[in-house]
């Protein structure tokens, strides 16, 4: 029974994808296999990349406005009646010292305003000796804005004892310094800094950063301790800025450098070698989705020059009877359309089951996930449109191919 | 005042048809070699003539399926050397059915559907209206017991009855026969030709019917002998 609301195409298309079922089944399971692997490797590798990404930038600002780098400018003599300058012959590097970024308040404000950053956080650092007996360790002195400093770097996973509450008189160390200096939490800790200043701060909490080095030289403690520490009296060495889109950290950073006097360093930058890998495998995730595309492709356009070739009689009756070049084409296009759309939903159900049965099985020792994968509906969405799209475009040289073929040749076979 | 009224009854009109095939070409054929006919309508005219004198290609050109070479046709009146695809698709699908000797039904689909194919084709969706006719046109060539079956469960004589029901389908001017009844035995042979000749007399539908049958082409009213290309 011919379906009232669907037109000539439709019907035709439907039915001849329907009598020849098994070539239909084939295909349609050929392009549910390349919209599985698409989806499949997608969600893997985006949630690799996101777990990748968030390890490294879990510790770290996106962007780090620093003083620039201080240089020495080469010594020059006047012009004695001619355009020749004398320069001198030594040049010195010269000595970088801890200096506060001018006018910090006035950039942090500014900073704030623009709409793609997300935190903004004054920081005061500087290197400093640790007593404790007759142990000395050499530590990095971090003063921070507790509450804008641990929306950068959440702490509340890496806290292994006492608490985030920072007192004036208090500070957090890493794991391993507190092992090698034999302290805990409410133990006190004597600190020196080059600059002559001393305090004794009480450890507040003992940290792990998921890094050895960084668990035995870093400590945190309160802007306003850091400073009189480092004698930096209302100063900060660096401005930490975290953003919406990573991806975008290092043209944000630019923009910020562009209009202020500071130096800019975003993680793109500073991770350069981390960010290239993240790119490499961005760019074999396309690649392999191109070619699965190519060869989707090229199965439907396959099926379907055989379709026109096996039908060519049955098109030329249809042209007899009435039927113009543009239905015939359509028709054809219309049944690579659906098939690139039934093998993209079958495709995306495969690829969701496989990557539910990943996450099952793919586990750490604790039983925990080895990584979140990413169930994000657009890519489900686009991979229905794409295969559909791809399933047209397929089809357009064989539909062409039927709509132009002579119908008294088809005819007669 | 004669002539004019029987020229409006004029349905197919050829005037110097010349068919060549592979023009240009140092082995260029001309098939038809200025071919004059006049059809009117209600004529049930046979074309005889030896394999290769052209008797298909003529029949290609009256149901607008290739172009003369030269000369003049006319359907309805309507003069189709000048006319593009699009125009010659509408009309063929309007003013022309075709039988063809090896019935080409569309194999996905019901005699019925069949039947119904050009009316979809030109309405471009299915109607109530469209289904009645195609189960009339069934009906009337004795097959509506077997309407919902796939051509390729009926046999070769019920399957160019089909065929003759969806070639009458646009109740069109002009009838095309392509030696309906050359693959068929001779009591189905003889039952699709009165079919053919019952709706030319019911319907008044004018049919260009070729066949090698001779006995069939004497019971035409009339017999058109193609020779080398030419109207003997």
């Amino acid at each position: 029974m011919l379906t009232v609301w669907l037109p000539f195409e439709w019907i035709v298309a439907l039915r001849f994808l329907r009598e020849g079922r098994l070539q239909t089944l084939f295909i349609i399971s050929g392009i549910a296999i390349g919209v599985a692997v698409i989806v499949f490797m997608s969600a893997l590798l985006a949630g690799l990349q996101g777990n990748f990404i968030s390890r490294v930038l879990s510790a770290q600002s996106h962007i780090q406005l620093l003083l620039p780098q201080q240089i020495t400018r080469p010594l020059r003599g006047a012009a004695t009646g001619s355009a020749a300058q004398i320069e001198g012959a030594i040049v010195q590097p010269p000595l970088q010292q801890t200096k506060s970024i001018d006018q910090w308040q006035a950039l942090v404000e500014q900073t704030r305003r623009m709409p793609e950053v997300k935190v903004v956080s004054p920081v005061t650092s500087g290197p400093a000796l640790v007593l404790r007996g007759s142990a000395t360790r050499a530590v990095t002195v971090t003063g921070i804005e507790p509450e804008s400093y641990f929306r950068i770097v959440d702490f509340s996973d890496k806290l292994l004892r006492g608490s985030l509450r920072l007192g004036g008189a208090d500070v957090l160390v890493g794991t391993e310094l507190a092992h090698d200096l034999g302290v805990n939490v409410g133990d006190k800790l004597h600190i020196t800094t080059a600059q002559g200043a001393n305090s004794v701060l009480t450890i507040a909490g003992v940290f792990d950063l998921g890094n050895r080095g960084a668990n035995q030289r870093m400590t945190f403690t309160t802007l306003h301790t850091a400073q009189n520490l480092l004698d930096l009296p209302g100063g900060v060495t660096s401005i930490e800025v975290t953003v919406y889109d990573i991806y975008a950290a290092e043209r944000i950073a630019q923009r910020i450098a562009a209009a202020s006097a500071v130096q800019a360093d975003s993680w793109i930058k500073n991770s350069a070698q981390f960010f290239s890998a993240v790119s490499a495998q961005t760019t074999a995730n396309t690649a392999i989705r191109f070619f699965v595309g190519l060869s989707v492709a090229f199965g439907i356009a396959s099926v379907l020059v055989v379709s026109v070739v096996q039908r060519s009689r049955e098109i030329g009756i249809l042209r007899a009877m009435g039927i113009s070049q543009g239905q015939i084409l359509r028709l054809f296009l219309i049944q690579g359309g659906l098939l690139g759309m039934a093998g993209s939903v079958l495709g995306c159900g495969i690829g969701a089951l496989g990557l539910v049965g990943w996450q099952r099985l793919a586990r750490n020792a604790d039983g925990t996930p080895l990584f979140p994968l990413v169930f994000d509906a657009d890519l489900f969405y686009l991979a229905l449109a794409l295969a559909t799209l791809t399933g047209l475009l397929a089809a357009f040289a064989p539909a062409l191919r039927a709509a132009r073929l002579d119908p008294v040749e088809a005819i007669r076979g | 005042m004669a002539e004019p009224q029987r020229d409006l009854d004029v349905v197919v009109r050829l005037q110097g048809v010349r068919k060549a095939f592979n023009r240009g070409q140092p082995f260029e054929t001309e098939v038809l070699h200025g071919i004059d006919v006049r059809l009117q309508r209600g004529d049930f005219c046979a074309v005889v003539g030896p394999s290769g004198s052209g008797k298909s290609t003529l029949l290609n050109i009256v149901g607008l399926l290739d172009r003369p070479t030269s000369g003049s046709l006319q359907i309805c009146g309507e003069e189709t050397t000048t006319l593009n695809d699009r125009a010659l698709t509408r009309l063929r699908g309007h003013k022309i059915g075709f039988v063809f000797q090896y019935h080409h039904l569309i194999g996905a689909f019901s005699a019925l559907e069949n039947v119904m194919m050009p009316m979809l084709g030109a309405a471009g969706f299915p109607n109530a209206a469209m289904r009645a006719r195609a189960i009339r046109l069934i009906e009337s060539v004795g097959l509506g017991p077997w309407q919902n079956n796939l051509a390729g469960q009926l046999s070769g004589g019920q399957q160019q009855r089909v065929a003759v029901a969806r070639a009458l389908a646009m109740n069109p001017a002009v009838l095309l026969a392509d030696e309906p009844t050359g693959n068929l035995d001779t009591k189905s042979a003889n039952g699709v030709f009165e079919l053919l000749r019952q709706f030319n007399r019911e319907q008044g539908t004018t049919v260009l019917f070729v066949t090698h049958n001779a006995a069939l082409a004497q019971r035409c009213d009339r017999t058109i002998e193609v020779i080398d290309g030419q109207v003997a």
